[in-house]
């Protein structure tokens, strides 16, 4: 059992906009409002690289930064995982439309901003980290593999990492064959110990069996369903709620993400 | 860190399949690289081809046929790496052995392919698999089937320095007792957003690179594949037993797709690797550079490592022998160290003739022999990703 603790939570879902606002509907006391998620550009950018960064790096980088706002810690020295189920969407249905077309003219910007760690390279510019990141995938559990790295990650090491999930759907006719539903972004700060910015706990296993994943609440069970990063949401929600409560993700088909969301300190 | 033990490496470039191939051309000074006959480009440029590619995979990986998991499957099927696997599994039980491997551009070329073909309704043809060829996941998905592995799986996707950052992945994973072993490593293929983008960057060179030649103009593009079982040391690890002793990693915070000119990400990662190995930088008897013949590129790690090394420690590039293999270059270079240490051969550079008279570094320019105690990888990538590596014997 690996253990950490919640510092900072970011959120940018449709209807979810930002952690304050979103909590009292994943705790059921607020009803969900439907609305596009509509990621601001990061005022941490410089005006050029804010001008090129593609959707997904703008959703990465407002709940990266939310996160760490509501942590208080500096995002330039905490490593963080990015993890996403590919990389931004338009972007690479551009690449490949210019590919397919007889003159093959590539943007050199988009070539750049086509790599899975885009979203990562930009936090580093944004935020002057010269940390470590790691940027992975594991397809529709995404989520689930990034969150099981920062915590090895916390443990292993002894100290604190953001985890920083995020998918953006692809354009058609991409979207037709990799279908994902609207932009979802979240972002966790994890800490190894309790600190007074932290307000919960995990307890997380890894089980070598699978297990059906925790739902959510109806109304925004779709869009769970719908994005791989809004595989998140159970966890939200037990952490809106504040624990004690019981969250599995499932994990490549054949293994599942215990976790024990656990109100406040260490026992 | 706690010191890992390392397997074989089961490593496929355009210098051949397994370690006895590509030793015997780093000896030789035979470069893989030649005119790239993958893709009409638009200045005549080389590449690192792989042959035998055209083949298809077994039936029953069917959903899993591209170029990229077609690679992977070459090195997979080495028999030493096999029998390496099997014996893991019966040690450790399936469930407890992670697949951690890297790529860039996974099966891209799948879609680029299918972009070609769309229907008038501009619809992508039925044959395209996205899920099991072009997702960054297929090739940790297809290395995990095929290996028959029941652990903790994703790929790593931070450009050119994946394959590096497995190795620490791994290391975290195994540390933090989520799993035994774990199977680390992966490939990247030619495609036409590579080969294309790097040309629309200005940063692909005329005829073969020649990393660290004062006339350098570019990469050359090639492409690998390579695996190899990191795991606790144990009774079955002799004194050949080749170790993982350090990673480090750090970030550019400087530009998505340049150098930060005074190689500043560079020596933090390098610097961390010695740092978590608990060597000092004069005991590293070489450095598989990241190298990758670009004019920023080189100058920047030359400072990087001409800071932190001084001028006298071995190094050089082995991009001019398989071209840069992208998201494969982490795992082409630390299989590389890893023949240097159990071959007492440090490589050379074939197509660099003359050293950038710049530059500070010991750059190897041809082979010697040479018995090192310990060896260090280094890979950087777009998005300002650095990763080293330190690798040594057991004893």
């Amino acid at each position: 059992m690996m253990r950490v603790f919640v510092e900072g939570i970011g959120l940018c879902g449709p209807g979810l906009d930002g952690w304050a606002a979103a909590a009292p509907v994943l705790r059921g006391q607020a009803d969900y409002i439907p609305a596009p998620a509509n990621p601001a550009p990061s005022a941490l950018l410089p005006a050029n690289e804010r001008r090129r960064a593609p959707k997904m790096v703008k959703l990465a980088l407002a709940v990266g930064a939310e996160a760490f706002a509501a942590a208080g810690r500096d995002p330039a020295t905490t490593p963080a995982i990015f993890a996403s189920s590919g990389g931004d969407g338009e972007t690479i249905h551009d690449i490949l439309a210019t590919l397919a077309a007889p003159q093959r003219d590539l943007s050199p910007t988009k070539f750049h901003n086509s790599v899975h760690n885009a979203a990562a390279g930009y936090w580093s510019i944004a935020t002057g980290a010269m940390a470590p990141s790691t940027s992975l995938c594991a397809y529709d559990d995404s989520f689930a593999a990034g969150l099981l790295e920062a915590v090895a990650q916390v443990v292993s090491c002894g100290e604190a990492v953001a985890l920083i999930a995020y998918d953006v759907p692809y354009p058609e006719p991409l979207l037709l064959v990799r279908p994902i539903g609207a932009i979802f972004g979240a972002a966790l700060v994890l800490s190894p110990v309790p600190t007074q910015a932290s307000f919960a706990r995990l307890e997380i296993t890894l089980e070598p069996a699978a297990a059906a994943p925790t739902q959510t609440m109806p109304a925004l069970e779709d869009m769970r369903r719908a994005t791989p990063a809004a595989r998140a949401l159970p966890l939200l929600a037990a952490l809106a709620c504040g624990g004690p409560a019981q969250v599995a993700l499932a994990y490549l088909g054949d293994m599942a993400l215990h976790i024990a969301v656990l109100p406040g300190a260490a026992p | 860190m706690t010191r890992l033990a390392l397997g074989d490496f089961a490593l496929v470039t355009s210098l051949g399949t397994g370690g006895p191939a590509t030793l015997a051309a780093l000896r030789a000074g035979r470069s893989g690289l030649a005119p790239c006959t993958f893709d009409t480009l638009p200045l005549a440029a080389h590449a690192g081809e792989v042959p035998g590619l055209d083949q298809p995979l077994p039936p029953a990986f069917a959903a899993f046929d591209c170029r990229n998991n077609r690679l992977a499957a070459q090195a997979l099927a080495l028999e030493d790496f096999r029998a390496t696997v099997d014996a893991a599994k019966t040690r450790y039980g399936a469930a407890r052995i992670g697949v951690f491997v890297g790529t860039s551009t996974s099966g891209i070329l799948q879609s680029e392919t299918a972009y070609r073909r769309r229907g008038a309704d501009g619809r992508l043809p039925a044959d395209l698999d996205y899920a099991h060829t072009h997702n960054t996941y297929a090739l940790g998905h297809f290395v995990r089937d095929m290996l028959g592995l029941r652990g903790p799986a994703f790929v790593v996707s931070t450009a050119c320095a994946a394959t590096s950052k497995v190795f620490a992945s791994a290391a975290r994973m195994i540390e933090a007792g989520i799993c035994d072993a774990a199977i680390i490593g992966g490939a990247d293929t030619l495609c036409a957003t590579t080969l294309l983008g790097f040309h629309a960057l200005g940063v692909m060179a005329e005829g073969p690179c020649r990393p660290f030649d004062t006339a350098r103009n570019g990469i050359s593009i090639g492409e690998a594949a390579g695996f190899v079982l990191l795991e606790k040391p144990g009774p079955q690890h002799g004194p050949d037993t080749l170790l993982l002793l350090g990673t480090g990693e750090s970030s550019d915070a400087y530009h998505m797709s340049s150098p930060h000119p005074e190689g500043a990400g560079a020596r933090l990662a390098m610097a961390r690797a010695l740092v978590d190995s608990g060597l000092a930088a004069a005991d590293i008897g070489y450095v598989n550079l990241h190298g990758t013949a670009t004019l920023v590129g080189d100058a920047a790690e030359d400072k990087a490592i001409s800071s932190l090394f001084g001028t006298a420690t071995p190094c050089s590039s082995s991009k001019g022998f398989t071209g840069h293999t992208l998201g494969a270059s982490g795992i082409v270079s630390a299989a590389i160290c890893a023949l240097a240490l159990r071959h007492d051969f440090l490589p050379g550079s074939p197509h660099t003739s003359t050293r950038d008279p710049a530059f500070t570094s010991n750059y190897l320019l041809a082979g010697q022999e040479g018995r090192i105690g310990y060896a260090m990888s280094n890979a950087f990538g777009f998005g300002g990703v650095n990763c080293s590596l330190v690798l040594g014997r057991a004893a």
